[in-house]
């Protein structure tokens, strides 16, 4: 039975990709990248990930479709034919496709239980994190306390993106008088954003903090409080959302949750352990894995939060001022 | 007996999602598309979270449906209203509307 959906699944993600790469229209391009996400998130429940099936829904299906209308708001809706010869181009990505295919011939068979992957760490983390994490969500013991190191990487990314986007476009001042703009005549969607927003706040706050027990953690969470925001912006305008979140906040947030990342890490360091090693913050090597984990973990939403949000500060601002001229 | 009546709410969720999904191909023209979609995705929304709570053992997992009950009943007419709203801000005219035009520039 896992199998059928499985198949079905993947025969309408290879048919969405295809046809995101034929239709011209760029609109409708976003929204199949939307539904082609949607369509891996349940690809991953299926097979029991349910925390990166999480992170692609919030993530690949509602953030990333928001920031790319930002950027169609700016750049217009029909795709470019461009003149030029594509042979050469084709040749390129055929050969580039037969190496790689070529490559894949050499993988362990999929799914069987003597594969590397299921016989190096894996069974480690099984075994031995209940006893030296303790977490009920095995996942956030791997990415926050085994690997915390690619996860630092990780957040320095998103961090890095948004210095990329803000240097290109920079953030919209924030207004000294609040004008109420946005969708003035949309009532039902005032009365309905107002009575959501909290929960999606709300809702937030769960997974931040719920992380350790259930699926979640600082991503999710970051972008689901962005996504909040974003609606808030929408609905009301940007200047009344610059003046709940002010840009220059933003700026601050966006930097600090990295610190608070890194420096849990010194922390350690400075109590003569390993770098990002949690076991010393407490006298209990495990209750200091969980304090150091719910630290880094807030480091992360934060930087989420506040780098999302500031490039859509960034294309909104961008796209408002356009209008004005 | 709560087994039978859950599958049924399912079965019927999942009836109505498809009806929902054929008018969204077979109407004529957006508003009764969107019409479409949106009626039966209340309907269905209600149906199968009905049965998937029949089948929770009434633990927090109820409580957690219920929750994805009450948004989704928030949320999906929301959209279906400001989507239709915003076609007809505009400018998109309803098939009848279009045909009555129509009939007008003949006369």
């Amino acid at each position: 039975m896992t199998e059928i959906i499985d198949l079905v699944l993947l025969a309408m993600l290879a048919i969405t990709a295809l046809s995101v790469i034929f239709i011209k229209d760029l609109f409708t391009v976003v929204m199949l990248f939307g539904i082609y996400s949607f369509l891996s998130a349940l690809i991953f429940v299926n097979l029991d990930a349910v925390d990166v099936a999480f992170t692609e829904a919030s993530v690949g299906a509602g953030i990333s479709t928001v920031l790319m209308l930002g950027t169609l708001a700016l750049t217009g809706r029909e795709e470019k034919s461009s003149s030029r010869k594509t042979t050469l181009p084709l040749l390129v990505v055929c050969v580039t496709g037969a190496a790689l295919i070529y490559g894949t011939l050499d993988m362990p068979p999929f799914g069987d239980p003597n594969n590397p992957a299921q016989q190096h760490v894996a069974p480690r983390y099984i075994n031995d994190s209940p006893r030296e994490i303790g977490l009920p969500n095995m996942v956030t013991s791997v990415l926050a306390s085994y690997r915390g190191f690619d996860t630092l990487g990780e957040t320095a990314v998103v961090f890095a993106a948004a210095i990329g986007v803000l240097s290109l476009l920079g953030l919209p001042k924030q207004d000294r008088t609040v004008i109420q703009s946005g969708l003035k005549s949309h009532l039902v969607l005032r009365v309905v954003a107002k009575m959501i927003i909290p929960l999606i706040l709300l809702f937030a706050l769960y997974v931040q903090f719920h992380g350790d027990y259930g699926p979640g953690g600082g991503f999710q969470a970051g972008v689901i409080a962005a996504a909040a925001l974003i609606l808030y912006a929408l609905v009301f305008g940007l200047p009344v959302a610059t003046h709940v979140v002010p840009p220059k906040v933003l700026k601050i947030l966006a930097a600090l949750g990295v610190l608070i990342y890194a420096g849990t890490g010194v922390v350690s360091l400075f109590l003569s352990a390993n770098f990002l090693d949690y076991s010393v913050l407490a006298s209990n090597p495990v209750a200091g894995q969980h304090i150091g984990i719910i630290a880094i973990e807030l480091g992360v939403g934060i930087t989420v939060f506040a780098a999302m949000l500031s490039i859509f500060y960034a294309f909104a601002g961008q796209a408002e001022r356009k209008n004005i001229q | 007996m709560l087994e039978i009546i859950s599958s049924a709410l399912l079965i019927l969720g999942a009836f109505f999602s498809l009806t929902g999904a054929v008018g969204l191909f077979k109407f004529p023209d957006f508003f009764t598309r969107v019409h479409a979609a949106s009626v039966t995705d209340s309907i269905a929304t209600i149906l199968i979270i009905l049965g998937l709570m029949l089948r929770s053992d009434f633990d927090l997992v109820l409580v957690k449906l219920l929750f994805i009950l009450v948004f989704m009943l928030l949320t999906g007419p929301a959209a279906a209203h400001a989507l239709a709203k915003s076609a007809r801000h505009g400018g998109l005219l309803t098939l009848a509307e279009t045909r009555g035009n129509k009939k007008e520039s003949d006369d």
